[in-house]
């Protein structure tokens, strides 16, 4: 039998049901469908049914009129990941065609973003890539008027690929393998009972069901929402033409001869295929229209996802184009053959949504994903439902990140189009958002208005990353706190987070910590639930805090927090904002289904203030009747006390290195607790401190890890310096891959550097933001035995020890104290030196001020 | 009484003019041009015609030729003219249906004034014997401005003409390519049928406009028209909605064409149409 | 010679046709709009003549100001400027089309040597506009023309007809409408499109007629009723199709 009539065979036609009962339903026959279905049919899972409402192999979808090009360097991490291993897949099939990239520059300032691409793909392992001079430009493209470039960045790696042909080649395997599939099948429900996906109702009958995977791109929210559950994206407009022919590419041998060319400033793509010249842009005005705009495949005049061009969005990317490329653009004989306004899909971050949805077990997103993520994301999806982890570790893009005020449509609209035009764009690693701010106020905001505050977002709540009014203490540390003299590290910074630093450390400093996510875990089996999420012993007493890892089944990092005992059945969870979302669902996961235990989101309940500092006792005690002497209340200890009038949940630890409580009280007596500790505190020498002490320079210079940046799964916790104590007895997720960890060499070991030399070729004083790539004193990379390469995980100022500090994996050759090395940075080269190889700070490493 | 233009009392659109026609008034006249076609002669001579005879209303196949001189009435006249009907009912206004998008929608309008002055759209109505009380010629008188048809070229093709054939083999976009049409050109030659394409075909440069089967193209009515690679547009079924059997060759199980066709064969055309061809060869030889 | 071509906006359908609620029109939520076949070769005809024999050409919508969109597609393959009749969003019946564009042909100073329209609309089809424009102009008209000459004034057509062509000759001013095949027309360039932008459009807002073919509403044809027969997938159904054209006596 041909492959072809198998293929047919297993194909649902017109008239034929579909299965009544499969493990698994994946909606959406495009790239990332396609490939879910692969990856589980791969992983043994064969008992899979593919459904699609348009024809095959072209549903209609976004897939059908990608531009299909890819660049794999990008300053994400997790992206690079997601596109390196795509890339790979398009290659294994044949589908990939390698011509090059070059992303051009018209200014300056975007010359000096391409060294930070350059560190990017030097951190990421994408070699080569070169910077460019216009006439080098001109050698590859030489249709381009060099004249209007700066130069570029080229990457020969970058691509086109065949998406359609990929997603066709991997059904039509997986079909061989017991894939059903079924097309022109549109859903028409999704049931949910007992909490869990159930049956998916099709126009072909329906499927009993335990998991259901949404592929369905920009019609992801429509579906979801069939599930009561959400996809918090919204398709958006991408416009596209074609040009063509060409008299230039007349002869071209092959399909594509010439490389993409990105015209980062001014948000522009242009490449050769055929005779044709493609020109795309995300220039245009942003254009978001609702999943339900998007047209029927019957009432489409191409397909639902091109809709009608709009000329006039597009006029000025045409002059563009024209003045770039006056040889083929402004070639008389050449015409716009094709225009259309793509639909794609937008998040409010600019991240997929991947993963397990929050509402409803058993209902997975795999969407907002693009050509170039999409096998590498079908992957890992795949190996999320099969290993309940996965290969790359996709955190930044799970779905259950979402906060709810983040799942609205106003909310999406505006951060999409907000980012939309930012596609190209130069973005600090700081940048903060500018649409619909000021969702989630904490109690204490008008008074930190009034302090002038400069507030940067986290998780939808207003922070203060530092305070203007805090301006006087520069004067009073001077020459302590170091100015930068480079615009790029100024921007979204200020030396008044140094001077706030200084302050905490010479006196005491109250920060507002709101954004904390806290969870409780109540009821019977709370303790066991603790004690299998947590890596260390949580059956501690009550009023013990607990600072522990959560990690992967293979013993990466899942997360790391506290957690406070507060009954024999009550364990209150306290996680950062950023992945508070994430880290609930990974707990509700891990609940017995008996109902012996339950998790309470307490988090828009309790406020939370940091006071801490040398003088934090003596404020903390004259509000109180209560002991907070060391030896009253000592380190890791948490108890309720009485502070002024308010009940105070007092735990006390520290993120920044210092004597200190967290203070939790309930949100609506928050601005009361502020005005009691400040008034207390004003005596003295009280200041309110931002997240840029809590966060960076006083966590920095206690070498305190942080999830996302040091702690991510691809790293265990003996390489991260954490694995002390012994192993607890009870079993908790990933015990036995941290029991092998430990008896194994580590890779890296997590260090703490500083930089020897901050001055640039051109005389100025230069600090790194994080994700620089770390090299030998020779300059070259530094790659561990599993392949890592060494990069900076999180950078900033250490204000007390007058130094810059990197925190870097480094395999054991150089994870030596005192070990030269150096760190790119902007197309420079700067020598660093390593300060520790294991969690002892580079401040205070006797920890003597916690414990004081 | 009624008036109606017909090309001649045989001919099959006529007839169905002649039958909407008889179903407004028991007294059926007809008028046919004679001589070479010269629209507006036609229509003055009409005119004359009318104003001796006043009918109610005057009809016209809705031909090419029968809208024209229908419409050289109507401007002559300053009445309206409904193109394309499809059913009428007469009164003050009238009522009638008439097709749009080359058939593809149905519009209800009322036409206000008379005489009616309304064409008949192809195959709306099924023809029946109609007693014509009378027949007369139309002649174009010369003049000024008198456009009439000087030479008529016969078509080079010695093939068989589109509008014809029994059989239209006609190829879309899934063809992919010019030389693609070989296997379409095979078949259609075996089975002494014409070659038909689609708008994007044409488009794209593969077929002459003359091969063009659509709203805008030759409309066809051979005993089967088989789309191969044809999704099914509008303005493509308009034109081959007159066959009598559609069979579609389609890679897609639900292209919209599927809708309109008698029978389907799901899968590559580059492989199906060149088995079917052996098959007919297989079937011959036999 | 100056030229004149008449387009009409309408909508850029799919494979289905869905309503208004009201039935009065095509929902064009979904869709983009554009101009008949015919009326693209039209342009492209006028476009080539003025290159051929000099002058200037210019088109003319009846439509709704968002015709103005159609206007500078037509200008962007070459033609040199644009004539609005901009009416509101209702159709105009045939005989109010034909009087707005007569008055405004009336009031051009440099008259036209040639007026260009499609063979039909592809929406409406009523066959009769560019008809009545000639005779309230008292031009020769010639329609369904798929060739056109130009020599010394006088110009030939040639129509497709049953079995051949027919030649007309006719000398200008002239009213011929075209059918799709006359020409190839081209795409337009990038900067025929941003030539496009700037050239002039002259609006104006004629009065509306009474109507007196008077659109009351659209319905859908009802379906074939056909139910499809599969005769099976790939090469191996020929023998089912061989089967049907034997039943049909074509074997």
């Amino acid at each position: 039998m041909t492959p072809r009539a198998e293929s047919s065979k297993e194909t649902a036609p017109s008239g034929r049901g579909v299965p009544p009962s499969q493990r698994v339903v994946v909606i959406g026959a495009g790239i990332v469908g396609n490939s879910v279905a692969y990856h589980l049919c791969r992983l043994g899972q064969t008992d899979v049914t593919l459904l699609d409402k348009g024809p095959l192999p072209n549903p209609g979808g976004s897939t059908g009129h990608a531009s299909n090009f890819i660049f794999p360097v990008d300053h994400s991490k997790e992206m690079t990941l997601l596109t390196l291993e795509s890339m790979r897949q398009y290659k294994d099939r044949g589908v990939f065609i390698e011509s090059g990239g070059i992303e051009i520059a018209r200014t300056e300032e975007r010359m000096q973003e391409f060294t930070r691409r350059m560190a990017s793909a030097c951190s990421w392992g994408i070699e080569p890539v070169s910077l460019l001079h216009p006439e080098q430009v001109s050698e590859l493209v030489p249709f381009i008027d060099q004249r209007l470039i700066r130069g570029g960045f080229y990457t020969p790696g970058a691509g086109v690929v065949d998406s359609l042909r990929a997603a066709t080649m991997m059904r039509e395997e997986a079909a061989n393998d017991g894939l059903t599939v079924a097309a022109n099948t549109e859903v028409l429900g999704i049931d949910v009972e007992g909490g869990r996906v159930r049956r998916v109702r099709t126009t072909r009958g329906d499927i009993e069901t335990e998991h259901v995977v949404i592929a369905c791109g920009a019609w992801s929210p429509r579906l979801a929402a069939m599930a009561g559950a959400s996809i918090p994206l919204t398709p958006m407009v991408h416009q596209m033409i074609d040009i063509g022919p060409a008299p230039r590419f007349a002869n071209a041998k092959g399909m594509i001869e010439y490389p993409i060319v990105r015209d980062m400033d001014t948000n522009m793509y242009e490449r050769q295929e055929g005779t044709n010249l493609e020109i795309g842009s995300y220039a245009h005005r942003p254009i978001a229209l609702d999943a339900d705009e998007i047209p029927s495949i019957e009432e489409a005049a191409l397909t639902p996802t091109e809709l009608p061009f709009t000329q006039a969005d597009f006029d000025p990317q045409m002059e563009i184009a024209l003045e770039l490329m006056p040889e083929i653009v402004g070639d008389e004989t050449v015409g716009v053959k094709y225009a259309i306004n793509g639909v794609l899909s937008v998040t409010y971050d600019g991240m997929p949504l991947l993963g397990e949805t929050a509402e409803v077990p058993g209902l997975w997103s795999a969407a907002a994903i693009w050509i170039k993520e999409g096998p590498g994301a079908g992957k890992t999806i795949a190996e999320l439902m099969v290993h309940h982890e996965s290969e790359i570790d996709a955190y930044e893009s799970n779905i259950a990140r979402a906060y709810a005020c983040q799942r609205t449509k106003a909310h999406i609209r505006a951060r999409a189009s907000e980012g939309f035009n930012k596609m190209y764009g130069i973005v600090h690693p700081s940048e903060q958002w500018e649409s619909d701010r000021g969702v989630r106020l904490a109690p204490f905001f008008e008074r930190e208005r009034a302090l002038e505050a400069v507030f940067f977002e986290a998780a939808g709540w207003e922070r203060p990353h530092w305070y203007a009014s805090n301006a006087p203490l520069l004067e009073e540390y001077g020459e302590r706190v170091a100015r930068r003299e480079a615009e790029w590290e100024s921007r979204w910074w200020s030396p008044i987070i140094n001077a706030e630093h200084l302050a905490m450390r010479d006196r005491a400093a109250m920060i507002d910590l709101t954004a904390f996510a806290i969870f409780d875990i109540v009821g019977p089996a709370a303790l066991d639930v603790a004690q299998h999420v947590a890596m260390r012993q949580v059956n501690v007493a009550i009023g013990r805090v607990v600072y522990t890892p959560l990690l992967t089944p293979s013993g990466g990092f899942k997360q790391d927090l506290t957690i406070m005992r507060l009954a024999d059945d009550h364990f209150r969870v306290v996680t950062g904002g950023a992945y508070g979302m994430s880290d609930l669902k990974w707990l509700q996961a891990h609940l017995p289904p008996d109902g012996s235990a339950q998790i309470h989101d307490q988090t828009n309940a309790w406020c939370t203030l940091g006071l801490w500092g040398p003088r934090a006792r003596d404020i903390l005690s004259s509000l109180t009747d209560d002991d907070v002497s060391h030896e009253g209340f000592p380190f890791a200890r948490c108890r309720w006390i009485e502070v002024d009038s308010l009940q105070v949940l007092a735990s006390r630890i520290s993120y920044v290195g210092d004597l200190g409580w967290e203070l939790y009280v309930p949100i609506e007596q928050g601005a009361r607790l502020w005005d009691v500790i400040a008034e207390a505190g004003a005596p003295h020498g009280i200041v309110p401190a931002g997240i840029g002490v809590y966060g960076t320079t006083g966590r920095l210079e206690k070498c305190y890890r942080a999830y996302g940046f040091e702690l991510e799964a691809d790293y265990n916790v003996v390489e991260a310096g954490m694995a002390w104590g012994k192993v607890k007895d009870e079993d908790f997720v990933g015990k036995e891959a941290h029991v092998r960890h430990r008896e194994e060499e580590p890779a890296a070991l997590l260090c703490a550097l500083t930089v020897d030399d901050h001055t640039s070729s051109a005389g100025i004083k230069r600090y790194m933001l994080g994700g620089e790539p770390i090299l030998t004193s020779d300059g070259d990379p530094v790659v561990d035995r599993r392949g890592r390469r060494s990069y900076v995980t999180s950078a900033g100022a250490g204000p007390s020890l007058g130094k810059h500090i990197l925190m870097a994996y480094l395999p054991p050759q150089y994870a030596v104290v005192g070990e030269q090395l150096s760190v790119q940075y902007m197309g420079e080269r700067y020598q660093v030196s390593v300060q520790t190889n294991d969690s002892t700070p580079v401040f205070d490493p006797e920890n003597a001020r916690v414990r004081s | 009484m009624v008036l109606v233009l017909v090309e001649s009392l045989d001919d099959e659109l006529s007839r169905q003019a002649l039958t909407l026609a008889a179903s407004l008034d028991d007294a059926v006249h007809a008028v046919s041009g004679v001589g070479e076609y010269a629209p507006a002669g036609w229509g003055r001579s009409l005119l004359e015609v009318i104003e001796e005879l006043s009918p109610s209303a005057v009809l016209a196949p809705g031909t090419d030729r029968g809208n024209e001189v229908l419409a050289h009435v109507a401007a002559m006249l300053d009445l309206p003219m409904a193109a394309n009907c499809v059913a009428i009912s007469p009164g003050d206004p009238a009522a009638v249906t008439r097709i749009r998008w080359g058939g593809s929608l149905f519009e209800d309008a009322t036409v206000h004034g008379s005489p009616l002055l309304l064409t008949v759209a192809p195959h709306a109505v099924a023809a029946e014997p109609v007693e014509v009380a009378q027949l007369r010629e139309l002649e174009a008188a010369g003049g000024d401005g008198m456009v009439r048809v000087i030479e008529h070229v016969p078509a080079s093709t010695a093939g068989v003409s589109l509008a014809e054939a029994d059989v239209v083999v006609s190829g879309g976009r899934g063809v992919g390519s010019a030389e693609g049409f070989g296997v379409i050109e095979e078949l259609a030659d075996l089975l002494r049928g014409a070659v038909g394409c689609s708008r994007a075909v044409t488009s794209a440069g593969w077929r002459p406009h003359t091969d063009q089967v659509g709203q805008t193209g030759t409309k066809v009515a051979p005993e089967i028209y088989i789309a191969c690679g044809i999704s099914g547009a509008t303005q493509h079924l308009a034109g081959c909605k007159g066959a009598k059997k559609l069979l579609a060759i389609n890679p897609d199980g639900e292209a919209s064409i599927l809708a309109s066709a008698d029978y389907a064969v799901i899968g590559d055309l580059h492989e199906i149409v060149p088995a079917i061809s052996a098959e007919i060869r297989k079937a011959r030889g036999a | 010679m100056n030229i004149l071509v008449c387009v009409k906006r309408v909508p850029l359908t799919g494979g289905k046709i869905v309503l208004t609620d009201d039935a009065r029109a095509i929902s064009t939520r979904h869709l983009g709009f554009t101009i008949s076949p015919h009326e693209e070769c039209g342009a492209e005809e006028a476009v080539r003549l003025v290159e051929q024999h000099g002058g200037s050409s210019t088109v003319l919508t009846v439509g709704p100001p968002e015709a103005e969109e159609q206007l500078r597609d037509v200008m962007a393959i070459g033609v040199d400027r644009a004539v609005h009749l901009v009416t509101d969003d209702e159709e105009w019946d045939p005989q109010a089309t034909a009087a707005a564009i007569v008055d405004a042909i009336r009031e051009v100073p440099e008259p036209y040597d040639l007026f260009l329209f499609g063979n039909e609309s592809a929406d409406a089809g009523n066959y009769q506009v560019p008809i009545r424009v000639a005779h309230a102009l008292g031009l020769p008209c010639v329609t369904g023309v798929k060739g056109i000459a130009v020599s010394d004034g006088q110009l030939r057509c040639e129509q497709e007809v049953e079995g051949g062509r027919d030649i007309y000759e006719l000398s200008m001013p002239a009213v011929i409408t075209v059918k799709e095949g006359l020409n190839l027309p081209r795409y337009p360039s990038v900067p025929g499109r941003l030539r496009a932008k700037r050239k002039p459009v002259e609006d104006s807002t004629p009065p509306r007629r009474q109507p007196r073919l008077e659109m009351v509403r659209l319905h859908l044809p009802a379906g074939s009723g056909k139910q499809v027969e599969v005769l099976g997938h790939g090469p191996e159904a020929a023998p089912a199709v061989v089967g049907i054209l034997r039943e049909l006596g074509l074997v």
